[in-house]
């Protein structure tokens, strides 16, 4: 019998031993991973009465923790909170974190690793985790300037960036909102403000519209196309495109039209540069139809298309060019090489692709994060410029770029002109279903020889002359702002 | 026969000098809850101290009148779980605003009461043997009384395992852990032979005769009627696994354990089959960390958020009092290993498993040590149900296993748990007692050496 009662001890030995394993599973190994867990807001009870850091712009918090005199010990305060609200998203208790606030959330709460042996030593002193400042790489003025460039009323999204180390200069997205009334501290107002929000047209809580958002690119999705025919081999600079006033595809009852507000059907052939720069449409399709759909998806991949991965720190929506997976029939085909049909992109994606264009064919990481610093400010991390991918050759960028300076000095982007500056510039026009009203971009950096700006610039949803009035000649203000001239 | 010789020693000395310092655990946890909330000692803080060390003084003082030989461990690892529970319990009443702390204080009264009164009246463990049928008798009629309309408290958590007299609340279920044990010991000493000696043998595996089966089927409809009827997965497996090692000790035959598997086995698949609220456990189970299950009504939400909790203590806890424990639901009774794991830490939570551990390796050495078969299975009964209500309850807080709402022994709030385990530990406390004395001169009447068979 002694020997059955042992054999029954090792077997509640070993049921103990499991239950050792698996509370440390849960308390050790696992418990990152639960820490981090989306349903988890316990890290959030814990921080979010907590004494966060502030995120700067040009040395001034656009959000920081105040101290109050309730059981909460610090409430989120934001700053000029229409102006930053797309960048800042908001550190909620009951509508979530988005934005910079949830991209940076270990940071702002100082829970990252590196802060692990500040909090050690705080644990002696006494003093409370207080989370590191996280400053941003964007100019306030220019920031403001953008703002003010979209009327209120009209939705739109401007993007400036820097094509060689991919800083964002300025990014902001109309409608706005104010962040301050989802960081308030009494349930039943920031569910109000919620409710009333998410069905606001144009409003997007998740993150500014500049990233967050896909639209239908239209022409200035032609650079890509461009970029392709001449990494073919099958083009140069010289090739001469055949340009019908209308693509007829045999068979079907459809018919792809020429761009009706150029010069477009002054001559049935040709050249890069007169197709550039009066955006005619015909001979760009013709080059995808030519190429095929999987060179115009590789071209396009290597812009950063179909790209879900990136984050700015915040998540960006991938835009999207359709892989062979999804074969698309030559009218469709012919339609998303200009940029409509099946293409979307997020103005940020636009820049991108801009900026690799500036930079020689090296697309950069864009970032919004300069510093990040200690409460005591020490630099934990600052910028590091980071390529990202080669778009194209360094050959093939100079020669997009020429022509692009071209379509401002003599083509259609006229407006976007700075005296004694060559400024690189395309614009795209992408008709909204049947509503007759247009996605309005342009799209162009400068000085064209010294690429210092790239400037992104995204009207949905207005009729052709709004548009127009609205991106060239504004981002020749904003290179103006910029480049202080 | 060979047995375990451990110089007869009473060791009471050893055993009120652990007391003090399990007390001091105890104290010290329900002072480090007032600080860290805020709260100043009153006199509220003081009384409960005394009252504890009151209590464990009477068990003490009884030990040394009626069981001068027992084990000198097993009550200080006992006083200072109930003693931590206490403060636990207390801590989440201060956020919560329950008064399940006052409960528990009454109840542990109660216990110790009660087991003292074991421990007083009951002079031998082997009288119990008498009781066999009785406890048999008693067991069906308090697994029944849940269903019995009248007193029924109905559907509590999903499980009808609940009486209702006046205002106080009552979980047969528990005492009828005791009893069983008591009429398998009871009946497995004074059938051994005959199951062991007869039946067909198939190769190496011995079967046993029909006939010889009735227990297992016993235990197999009380098990499976525990399920169906009062739909509480826990004490099922509870009951199947306390019988199972039973019959095997009594029987050293591996082959009782395989057959014991194969309806476990059988009964638990066609009770995920079978039963809705057996399929929900296990799928929410499998799937507890998508959040759909998360938030669903009934889904994994309480686990999950325990886990939450248990994360978020980590290594070292975030301190009694300094977590929030209160935002996972039945933070003080079914989950209240999850609100230790949150505020002591891994380090604390292993401790606590520890004393569990050193609890049941004290039970099991008392079966090992004294000299009467009815004793032997009796200890190694309660001690092994003891282990297995420990894994089920912490493996499912774990989510090693699925979540039942097992009660954890002495740290829950929960009177009837409370009072059960209080009178194992009294009988525990007894067989040790047997074990530990000098041998007796001449065996009793009640207690023929039987031949012993050697493991096979």
């Amino acid at each position: 019998m002694n020997q059955a009662i042992r054999n029954s001890w090792i077997v509640a030995v070993a049921l103990f031993i499991l239950l050792f394993g698996s509370i440390s599973y849960v308390q050790f190994f696992d418990a990152d991973s639960l820490n981090a867990n989306p349903s988890n807001n316990r890290q959030l009870l814990k921080t979010f009465c907590s004494d966060r850091g502030p995120i700067l712009v040009g040395g001034h918090p656009i959000a920081e923790s105040v101290a109050t005199d309730s059981d909460c010990k610090y409430q989120r305060k934001y700053n000029d909170p229409l102006l930053y609200a797309g960048l800042t998203g908001f550190f909620s208790k009951y509508a979530g974190q988005y934005g910079l606030e949830s991209a940076m959330r270990d940071e702002l709460a100082g829970t990252t690793n590196e802060a692990v042996f500040d909090r050690i030593s705080q644990a002696f002193t006494g003093t409370r985790p207080q989370g590191q400042s996280v400053e941003l790489t964007i100019d306030p003025a220019i920031q403001k300037m953008a703002y003010d460039m979209i009327p209120d009323g009209i939705a739109g999204s401007i993007v400036v960036m820097n094509p060689k180390t991919g800083a964002v200069v300025a990014m902001v997205s109309k409608p706005s909102y104010d962040t301050n009334l989802m960081a308030s501290h009494d349930q039943k107002s920031v569910d109000t403000a919620y409710a009333k929000l998410v069905n606001e047209p144009g409003i997007n809580l998740f993150g500014s519209a500049a990233y967050k958002q896909t639209y239908a690119p239209g022409s200035v999705f032609k650079l890509v196309d461009t970029a392709a025919a001449l990494a073919s081999g099958k083009y140069n600079k010289d090739s001469v495109l055949p340009n019908p006033a209308a693509l007829k595809f045999p068979g079907i009852d459809y018919t792809l039209p020429n761009y009706l507000y150029g010069q477009c059907d002054t001559q049935d052939k040709a050249s890069f540069t007169f197709a550039l720069e009066n955006s005619c449409n015909t001979p760009f399709a013709s080059i995808a139809l030519d190429l095929g759909q999987d060179a115009i998806t590789a071209q396009a991949n290597k812009f950063g298309f179909n790209d879900k991965s990136l984050s700015f720190p915040d998540s960006v929506t991938g835009s999207r060019f359709p892989g062979s997976t999804a074969t698309l029939d030559k009218p469709a085909l012919a339609r998303s090489a200009i940029g409509q049909q099946d293409v979307s992109a997020t103005p940020l994606e636009i820049a991108m692709m801009t900026a690799a264009i500036a930079n020689g064919g090296k697309q950069m990481k864009p970032n919004l994060v300069q510093t990040v610093r200690t409460p005591d400010l020490r630099t934990v991390e600052s910028l590091k410029p980071q390529m990202l991918r080669q778009s194209t050759t360094p050959e093939i960028a100079q020669q997009i770029t020429d022509w692009m300076v071209s379509v401002v000095e003599n083509g259609i982007a006229g407006a976007a002109a700075v005296p004694g500056v060559e400024v690189a510039g395309k614009t795209g026009t992408a008709e909204v279903g049947n509503t007759g009203l247009n996605n309005a971009w342009f799209t162009g950096f400068a000085p064209a020889n010294d690429p210092q700006y790239v400037v992104t610039i995204m009207m949905p949803n207005v009729d052709v002359a709004t548009g127009a009035a609205l991106t060239s000649p504004n981002a020749s203000k904003l290179f103006k702002a910029v480049l202080k001239k | 026969m060979s047995q375990l010789m451990t110089v007869a020693k009473p060791r009471r000395n050893i055993e009120l000098l652990l007391l003090v310092l399990a007390l001091g655990m105890g104290v010290m946890a329900n002072a480090l809850v007032n600080l860290n909330l805020g709260r100043t000692f009153d006199k509220d803080f003081y009384t409960q101290a005394a009252v504890l060390a009151g209590l464990s003084l009477a068990v003490h003082i009884t030990l040394r009148f009626r069981a001068k030989y027992a084990d000198p461990v097993m009550l200080p690892v006992v006083v200072a779980l109930n003693g931590l529970g206490l403060a636990v319990i207390h801590r989440l009443d201060i956020v919560t605003g329950d008064t399940a702390g006052q409960r528990q204080w009454l109840w542990t009264g109660l216990a110790v009461a009660a087991a003292v009164a074991v421990l007083w009246l009951l002079k031998d463990h082997r009288i119990l043997r008498r009781f066999t049928y009785i406890s048999l008798v008693l067991s069906v009629l308090l697994l029944l009384l849940p269903l019995v309309p009248g007193i029924s408290a109905g559907d509590v958590n999903g499980a009808t395992v609940w009486i209702k007299l006046g205002p106080f609340t009552f979980q047969p279920g528990e005492i009828a852990k005791i009893t069983l044990a008591v009429f398998f010991a009871g009946y497995l000493s004074s059938n051994r032979d005959l199951i062991l000696l007869a039946g067909k043998k198939i190769g190496r595996l011995q079967l046993p005769r029909s006939r010889d089966l009735g227990p297992m089927v016993v235990a197999w409809i009380a098990s499976v009627g525990v399920l169906v009827f009062q739909h509480d997965l826990g004490t099922s497996v509870l009951f199947f696994g306390l019988f199972m090692v039973m019959i095997y000790v009594a029987t050293s035959r591996i082959s009782w354990v395989l057959i014991g598997l194969v309806l476990m086995a059988v009964g638990g698949y066609a009770a995920y089959k079978i039963f809705p609220h057996v399929t929900r456990r296990i799928d929410t189970w499998i799937h507890a960390l998508d959040p759909q299950v998360i938030g669903a009504t009934g889904g994994s939400g309480q686990v999950v958020e325990g886990l939450f909790g248990m994360a978020n203590g980590g290594l070292l806890g975030t301190g009694l009092g300094e977590g929030s424990p209160d935002s996972v639901p039945l933070a003080n009774s079914d989950m209240i290993i999850a609100s230790i794991g949150e505020e002591l830490g891994l380090v604390g939570l292993f401790a606590v498993v520890c004393l569990y551990a050193l609890f049941i390796a004290r039970g099991f050495r008392a079966a090992l040590g004294t000299r009467d078969s009815f004793g032997k299975l009796l200890a190694v009964g309660l001690a092994f149900a003891f282990a297995l209500q420990c894994f089920v309850i912490i493996g499912g807080v774990t989510r090693l296993i699925p979540l039942t709402g097992l009660t954890t022994p002495f740290l829950a709030a929960g009177g009837s748990s409370l009072l059960a385990n209080w009178i194992i530990v009294a009988l525990l406390l007894k067989i040790s007692d047997a074990a530990r004395r000098p041998a007796a001169p001449a065996a009793k009447p009640d207690d023929q050496p039987r031949k012993e068979v050697p493991a096979s």
